[in-house]
């Protein structure tokens, strides 16, 4: 590189510094897949993210969490938030070439995102290469906070306690409701990072717990056809099928469980697809009875007055409720917002120390969780979840019992005698 | 139990297998009277199955009972996309071709994404709805239903091009496009009329999958990879082929996923598709 060319990318540099320090205004990039097959939930959770932003921007306190209606950072002077959305299309490599984008161009002080895990992983090594920080509020693979990142910090509870919760939750049906404890478990996973990950947990705890574990069956997302699958599910003969599947999966799952007669006692989903309002609303009267872990549900609103007020403001902008994922992201935005509000600048540095100092109680959040706070890996450790059921096209909290709106519906009824 | 779980699958296979076919009958015709690889093939499909659901969703129409229409409707596209855009790269290099079609699939998922919503739909009762269960055997009808048609379309398509003038013209130019020219054979309206019946199939085809199947913009990609083994397989350009390429892949896929791994169940389709073309580099129909 020739000295002049090098004072002109310095002087360039430095000009483009001065004029993201003039602007009243805070970026924050965000990463969600808003083309290709999971198009419609990350279409959620940008709604819900913007929702989030704009509530913290505005001047309306009703919703009554703290900076919801602050107009704007008060730690920066009433600095408004700015989310610059990019779409990582459910693709690693992109998410890692938007996540660059978004450092290099738009010059983010932070990044958020991007619910499938595998490109979470990727965006966030890039983020970390840059220091800048990165906040997750929806991916579940517990691999993301075990690899000693500094700039990586989760909000979410990761997989392995959602199925520490299922177990939980079968033994308190044996203890407390006096259900017969299924004994043949079958696991259904797609076989990217998500589903890997979580079939690994479940087959451990499964042993662990004294169940048998009959059948594993890993495929390949976005494909036409699960026959072959379900057959062998069928083949194993199994009392509880526990299941990780995206939206188009899940959905052609059930279409064929129904078409081949497959029905166990009872089918243990691992959030994602199940959860997304889509399912539900393709599934009808078909998708009545799944049962999933969950981190958020909309009944939950009757013993936490602050879920329905967001409810109704997301309702009234886009026409739909919350789920559990956009919970989530709506979530990660206001702890994001927490931290640079302490932070009280856009250095990545100063981002960085308050996020490591996060301490957001439970009531201020619309999640059921115990707070937020980060240990030394950027995992929130107060996270918690709880299972719900599809009853008559909704999901309803069934577990813990204590925030249940309703009694759990264990076995499944026959698929034509519903 | 195995017995007839392995009959069950078997069959399953051979469902899907056709439906398949019926996706790549279209795109076998068009290459093999242009020498066009359409990758926006799926996106007729889409297309298709779009119609199916909107003629269902605003006026209660079952895709069955609206299928001579997506039919039409997809003809008519495929013709227009011939006109207007096709036409004009007849004799182009391959790569502009390659990048007109592939621009074409990119414009028309953006085009549904954004007037219909990434959202997935479906058309949730049919008159096909039900099973068909014998010797402890159980299927979808919509899949019964699916397969039958695709069935009788490849006849249709296949007594067409077998039995009448228009199809010993639209043979001849695929044969020879010149020669046939010679004959008095407009070369531009076969193409029109390439174009039109395949897109036509990939109609035929989202109506019934419509029955069974969501509907959401990306839908194409997932069926237009196996598409393309089969128009590969069954030999190009050759609908015989294509749909005896599609109840071969159909099996494959599904009983290889369920005797072996399910990981693996499309390794299965390649490898079959490898060890056909290595033997037979004109697929199992083809020309030599």
């Amino acid at each position: 590189m020739t000295s002049p060319f090098r004072t002109f990318a310095a002087l360039a540099a430095l000009a483009l510094s001065l004029g993201a320090s003039a602007q009243e205004e805070i970026r924050i990039g965000v990463l969600y897949p808003l083309t290709g097959a999971a198009a419609s939930t990350g279409i959620e959770l940008k709604n819900a993210a913007q929702l989030a932003a704009d509530l913290i921007n505005g001047t309306d306190k009703s919703l009554g969490l703290p900076l919801a209606g602050a107009g704007g950072l008060p730690g920066l002077k009433g600095a408004k938030i700015k989310l610059v959305f990019a779409d990582h299309q459910g693709n690693p490599q992109v998410g890692a070439t938007e996540a660059e984008r978004l450092i290099a161009e738009h010059k983010v002080a932070a990044l958020q995102g991007a619910y499938f895990s595998t490109v979470t992983t990727t965006a966030s090594q890039v983020a970390e290469r840059n220091g800048v920080p990165f906040l997750n509020a929806d991916s579940s693979s517990p691999a993301l906070t075990q690899r000693g990142f500094k700039w990586f910090f989760r909000t979410t509870p990761h997989d392995e306690l959602f199925v520490q919760n299922a177990f939980e939750f079968l033994r308190d049906l044996k203890a407390k409701k006096g259900f017969a404890q299924p004994k043949r478990i079958a696991i259904f996973a797609e076989n990217t990072e998500f589903g890997t990950g979580a079939a690994k947990l479940q087959e451990k705890y499964a042993k662990e717990n004294g169940f048998e574990v009959v059948e594993k069956v890993l495929y390949p997302p976005k494909g036409t056809q699960l026959t072959s699958e379900v057959q062998k599910l069928k083949a194993s003969r199994p009392d509880l099928v526990m299941q990780s599947s995206y939206l188009g999966d899940a959905i052609l799952s059930m279409k064929t469980y129904k078409d081949l007669g497959f029905l166990p006692t009872a089918l243990l989903a691992n959030d994602a697809g199940f959860n997304d309002s889509e399912f539900l609303k393709t599934m009808g009267k078909d998708g009545n009875f799944v049962i999933s872990r969950e981190v958020w549900a909309l009944d939950l609103g009757a013993k936490k007055p602050v879920i329905a007020r967001a409810n109704a403001l997301l309702q009234a902008r886009h026409g739909v409720n919350f789920n559990g994922n956009s919970a989530r992201a709506f979530t990660g935005v206001f702890a994001l917002a927490d931290a640079i509000n302490r932070a009280g600048s856009t250095r990545p540095e100063a981002i960085q120390k308050a996020l490591q100092q996060t301490n957001i109680p439970g009531a201020d959040l619309i999640m059921p969780w115990g707070g937020i706070q980060f240990d030394a890996t950027g995992q929130n450790t107060k996270g918690a979840g709880i299972i719900v059921q599809v009853q008559d096209g909704k999901y309803v909290t069934v577990w813990p019992f204590d925030l249940a709106s309703k009694d759990v519906i264990w076995p499944m009824p026959a698929w034509d005698k519903r | 139990m195995t017995v007839e779980l392995l009959l069950q699958t078997l069959l399953s296979g051979v469902l899907f297998g056709l439906v398949y076919a019926l996706v790549a009958i279209g795109l076998t015709l068009i290459f093999g009277v242009m020498d066009i690889v359409n990758f926006a093939h799926g996106e007729f499909l889409m297309f298709g199955m779009y119609a199916a659901f909107w003629g269902f969703a605003f006026w209660g129409l079952d895709p069955i009972v609206t299928l001579p229409l997506t039919t039409l409707l997809l003809f008519a596209v495929g013709v227009a996309v011939y006109r207007l855009v096709i036409r004009r790269i007849t004799d182009a290099p391959m790569l502009s071709q390659i990048f007109a079609t592939f621009g074409l699939m990119i414009f028309f998922r953006g085009l549904a994404q954004y007037l219909w919503k990434p959202d997935f739909r479906s058309v949730d009762h049919t008159i096909v709805a039900g099973k068909v269960a014998f010797a402890g055997l159980q299927f979808g009808l919509p899949q019964v239903v699916a397969a039958a048609g695709a069935v009788a379309t490849t006849a249709a398509v296949w007594a067409f091009l077998r039995f009448t003038r228009l199809g010993a013209a639209l043979e001849a130019t695929a044969a020879d496009k010149e020669a046939a020219a010679l004959m008095g054979i407009d070369a531009q309206k076969m193409f029109a009329l390439a174009w039109g019946i395949g897109a036509a199939c990939a109609g035929v085809a989202g109506a019934l999958l419509a029955t069974y199947y969501p509907v959401f913009p990306e839908v194409g990609s997932t069926f237009i990879l196996v598409a393309f083994v089969l128009v590969a397989l069954g030999g190009f350009g050759s609908v015989v082929g294509a749909f005896w390429a599609g109840i071969l892949v159909g099996i494959v896929e599904v009983m290889g996923g369920f005797l072996w791994d399910p990981a693996y169940k499309m390794v299965l389709v390649l490898s079959l598709y490898l060890v056909v073309v290595w033997f037979r580099p004109q697929g199992l129909m083809g020309k030599a």
